[in-house]
């Protein structure tokens, strides 16, 4: 049987007032494929389409989705639709105004992005002065009631101010606290240099947040996942391929993940051209990763049976450290070429960012 | 416990679907049996366990619940999911 999308991850524009040299958008941003954004009522036949396929989860992401001037009336499609939404933001745009309209329109949960729990380094590794917005964003959601979840993503210029980042996220009332370590997709890729961190680093966090949840206990939910790069085995990313989530782009194209439009050959089918109904269930891009009959060797006879437990891993990173999209996920140990994951550990002494931006194409 | 409520954010709702209730959360949903949704239901800030205690097993011509409703708050408050409104 096939399985049934819980997630629908909108990514209502790339546009973003942050320049944060570890987003998951894609390098060329700037493109003009991406410049004509949906129209409102593409978004909201989308989500009727997706609570009837079974998605109960709906992210307003981007780039920044509070640049979307359509976003109450957004919010209030998603509540007709019966699904539960969450915005994603990095809380500049987050007044006390727009909070009190989305509020009004039944958004459901605010997930708040702080870079660094320092001022100075916040506004360094965003590349925008935001921190003071964030913390003004953050009570803004508190006051109104909303569920807040605060997310900082990891690496080594942040990591040692684990325990800071730990009392900030009490001290703003989050019930939740997503801990993500970078990922490296997106711009992440550009500047993996200057954010791997060492394994020391990732050892002392982990033991930060141990002592977090004994001290403060379930008020908070924090999140902590290591990172890729330091696992024997692979994650089952994005749950599997085609099995939990479907991305909208911007422009409409739907994806299997965040990064999937890296992998050469694959077509996204769009919502103007299509339900999503057929999408999940047909398309190419779906269908090309699902289950287990794509894999090849090490996976085909995995020796500890994983094959439904990480389906193979990231599509990815597979693609990008081996050059085949369906080779095993080189995090795994059984890979032939889990050396170049090891190799990657070692973390080179750049500090120097490449920051996000739509002006000019990447050059990595 | 003393007044058990849903945690912030927290909402109940019959999913037609997959023809299940669920409990969705931020980023998040918890399948539920028919009898934890109707506990959960009860968890309105307002209710003390005795009284959802005696509602539920009302429902359930005078059925011995208590253990059953203990257990499940019990381990929805572990999870952060179900908070005390006193």
């Amino acid at each position: 049987m096939q399985p049934r999308p819980s997630t629908l991850i909108a990514e209502l524009s790339y546009q973003c007032p942050l320049h944060c040299p570890y987003c998951s958008n894609p390098l060329d941003i700037g493109h003009e494929r991406y410049r004509t954004e949906l129209e409102t009522e593409h978004w909201i036949r989308s989500f009727g389409e997706a609570r009837r396929l079974g998605v109960l989860q709906l992210a307003f992401t981007g780039g920044e989705p509070m640049l979307r001037r359509d976003l109450v009336e957004l919010c209030a499609g998603a509540r007709d639709a019966g699904l539960y939404s969450s915005l994603i933001t990095a809380g500049t745009l987050f007044t006390r105004d727009r909070a009190e309209a989305l509020k009004a329109a039944g958004l459901d949960h605010v997930q708040i992005s702080i870079q660094s729990p320092d001022a100075a380094d916040n506004d360094r590794i965003a590349g925008n002065r935001s921190f003071e917005k964030k913390i003004a964003a953050a009570r803004h959601a508190r006051d109104l009631d909303f569920p807040l979840t605060i997310n900082c993503v990891l690496h080594r210029q942040n990591l040692d101010r684990i325990d800071e980042l730990l009392d900030l996220t009490l001290d703003l009332g989050a019930q939740r606290l997503e801990l993500a370590n970078t990922q490296y997709y997106g711009w992440a890729v550009a500047n993996q240099e200057a954010l791997m961190p060492s394994w020391e680093q990732l050892q002392r966090a982990e033991e930060a947040v141990q002592r977090f949840r004994e001290r403060v206990g379930p008020a908070v939910h924090v999140l902590w996942v290591l990172p890729d790069f330091y696992e024997e085995l692979p994650k089952p990313c994005m749950g599997g391929w085609g099995r939990t989530a479907m991305v909208v782009a911007p422009n409409g194209d739907v994806l299997p993940c965040q990064a999937a439009s890296t992998i050469p050959g694959l077509e996204f089918a769009n919502v103007r051209d299509h339900p999503l109904d057929w999408i999940w269930r047909e398309s190419d891009a779906f269908a090309r990763f699902r289950g287990t009959d794509w894999m090849q060797e090490p996976c085909r006879t995995c020796p500890l049976g994983r094959q439904e437990v990480d389906w193979g891993g990231c599509r990815c990173q597979a693609l990008r450290l081996t050059g085949d999209a369906a080779a095993a996920d080189p995090v795994c140990r059984f890979s032939p070429h889990h050396d170049r994951v090891v190799a990657a550990r070692e973390p080179a002494q750049d500090e120097q960012f490449v920051y996000r931006t739509m002006k000019r194409p990447a050059r990595v | 416990m003393t007044r058990p409520r849903l945690a912030t954010g927290a909402r109940l709702r019959y999913d037609e679907v997959r023809e299940e209730h669920v409990l969705l959360i931020p980023e998040g949903a918890v399948r539920l049996n028919a009898t934890a949704a109707q506990v959960l239901e009860l968890c309105d800030g307002e209710r003390s366990l005795d009284d959802i205690v005696g509602a539920l097993s009302a429902r359930f011509e005078g059925a011995e619940v208590r253990d059953d409703v203990l257990e499940l708050v019990g381990a929805m408050a572990q999870r952060g999911l179900v908070v005390d409104a006193a």
